[in-house]
């Protein structure tokens, strides 16, 4: 093995720690629809996931780097960025996964990045540009595209198989979700995985401790595969029942629609070379299935809760790694101060979590009552617009509350 | 500031158009499917080949995304 400095060995600890909350975090991308429509049990289905985003993680070793490489001026960057930006990013997938909310995990990293190159080396060091163009027009489309495919794609499939018998059909509509999520969970594991590796590979040049433009060294690749397939299999409950039964009700039919829009705009766009994030492409397309069958309702209230989390995204990880890479400034000591800083906190947040568990038995209860900080987020969010009516009970004059009443339902016609 | 708006239009339409096939032929099968059970003779034949017909086309296209991820 390379010669690795203690500094060194922190920050690749800290990637493969980053990893794992990927997993954790992303696995609703490929599972919520699948869980929460009965194809698969919830504990098979991430299994399922993990072994997918495993297989992925060694297809290939193209996209390592590109994480980095174009969005920060990569010469000069020390191991000391690269941990505060990792610190960034992990607190915000911690943050967004006790809230509930599906976050890009793209997104937190490359904020935390440039927050801590901010911090390093001031703003000329980041391409402006390159931010615009590859982070913040996808996370726009995104859910845009994937959403119209999926609304499209459900219309059409009803009026399809018109006054076909539900039952029959449900066992069919079941195995092409599960291969749809399949191919989800696989193309995860390449890309994800191997953004670890690019940071990890990317710290190691900047340590010194391999040369330049050197490929992912072999326990890079394995470390960064089983740690994402740990995540995965850990199963981000929280998250997969805001994706899978918070935005919308999926009926099999949906369910199949919205994971197979999420893949094809996922492969399509990575393909085509204009990369569109994993996790808004999915939260599109389920809510594009929402509002393809007749009578299906989206609620709006969480929809915005989750795009004001977009929105925070990229700067609530970039203030936090900008702040890491300001106190790791002061030397040794600042460094082991954002450490412990890291554990602490993220033990802080699984302490938390403690008080109200989701986990594979209760994944496809309705939603929960909203926490202390979804309250605090959904209070700076404007009132879900259009009349607050609900079907099956009394009417609610929710916009009178709309902040008491956050999981209020709008009634799409 | 440079945005590759041709980019972004072909994964627009590359993801509608796929999806949309995709989601049909699958629904088609599908619903073929459950016509050969209640369907008898010649026309339970038909719709059973109908169905596999449908099934094979999304299969091969599962197969090209399988190709897409490991060929990158």
């Amino acid at each position: 093995m390379e010669h690795i400095t203690l500094l060194l060995g922190i920050v690749i600890v800290t990637a493969l720690v980053f990893d794992f909350t990927n997993g954790f975090h992303d696995t609703a991308n490929a599972m919520a629809t699948t869980i929460s429509t009965g194809a698969l049990k919830p504990k098979v289905a991430v299994a399922m996931s993990a072994a997918l985003n495993l297989v992925g993680a060694f297809l290939s070793v193209e996209v390592a780097n590109t994480i980095s490489k174009g969005l920060v001026d990569e010469t000069g960057i020390r191991p000391e960025v690269i941990f505060a930006a990792l610190v960034g990013a992990i607190l915000w997938n911690l943050v967004t996964w006790l809230v509930g909310l599906p976050s890009s995990s793209s997104h937190a990293l490359m904020g935390g990045l440039v927050g801590a190159t901010i911090a390093s080396a001031g703003t000329g060091a980041v391409h402006g540009d390159v931010l615009v163009g590859k982070v913040l027009l996808p996370a726009v489309a995104a859910p845009v595209v994937a959403g119209l495919a999926a609304m499209v794609a459900t219309r059409l499939s009803y009026k399809l198989s018109g006054g076909a018998d539900t039952k029959a059909t449900k066992k069919g509509y079941r195995a092409g979700q599960i291969a749809s999520a399949g191919l989800v969970s696989l193309a995860h594991g390449t890309n994800d995985a191997q953004k670890t590796m690019g940071i990890i590979t990317l710290a190691l040049v900047a340590g010194g401790a391999i040369a330049p433009d050197s490929n992912p060294p072999v326990w890079v690749i394995l470390s960064a595969g089983v740690a994402i397939a740990l995540g995965t299999f850990l199963g981000g409950w929280r998250i997969i029942r805001t994706m899978g039964r918070g935005l919308t009700d999926l009926q099999p039919q949906q369910g199949f629609a919205a994971q197979t829009s999420a893949a094809t705009v996922i492969l399509a766009s990575s393909h085509i070379g204009f990369s569109l994030s994993t996790t808004h492409s999915v939260s599109g397309s389920v809510m594009g299935a929402g509002l393809g069958r007749k009578g299906g309702v989206v609620r709006w209230s969480t929809a915005t809760r989750m795009a004001v989390a977009w929105v925070l995204t990229l700067p609530a990880a970039a203030l936090v790694g900008a702040l890491a890479e300001w106190v790791t400034g002061f030397g040794t000591w600042g460094t082991a101060l954002v450490a412990v800083f890291l554990v602490a906190s993220s033990f802080a947040i699984w302490r938390r979590s403690r008080h109200e568990v989701v986990d594979h038995n209760n994944v496809n209860d309705t939603e929960e009552p909203p926490g202390v900080v979804t309250q605090a987020i959904a209070a700076v969010t404007p009132p879900p617009a259009g009349t607050l009516t609900d079907g099956l009970t009394a009417t609610i004059p929710a916009p009178a509350e709309p902040t008491v009443n956050p999981s209020a339902q709008s009634r799409v016609a | 500031m440079h945005i590759d708006w041709s980019a972004l239009g072909s994964v627009f339409g590359v993801s509608l158009g796929i999806s949309v096939a995709l989601v049909a032929l699958f629904t088609l099968g599908v619903a073929g499917l459950s016509k050969k059970e209640t369907a008898q003779g010649g026309s339970a034949v038909a719709a059973a080949t109908g169905a596999y017909v449908c099934f094979a086309a999304c299969a091969a296209a599962v197969a090209y995304g399988i190709s897409l991820i490991i060929t990158k």
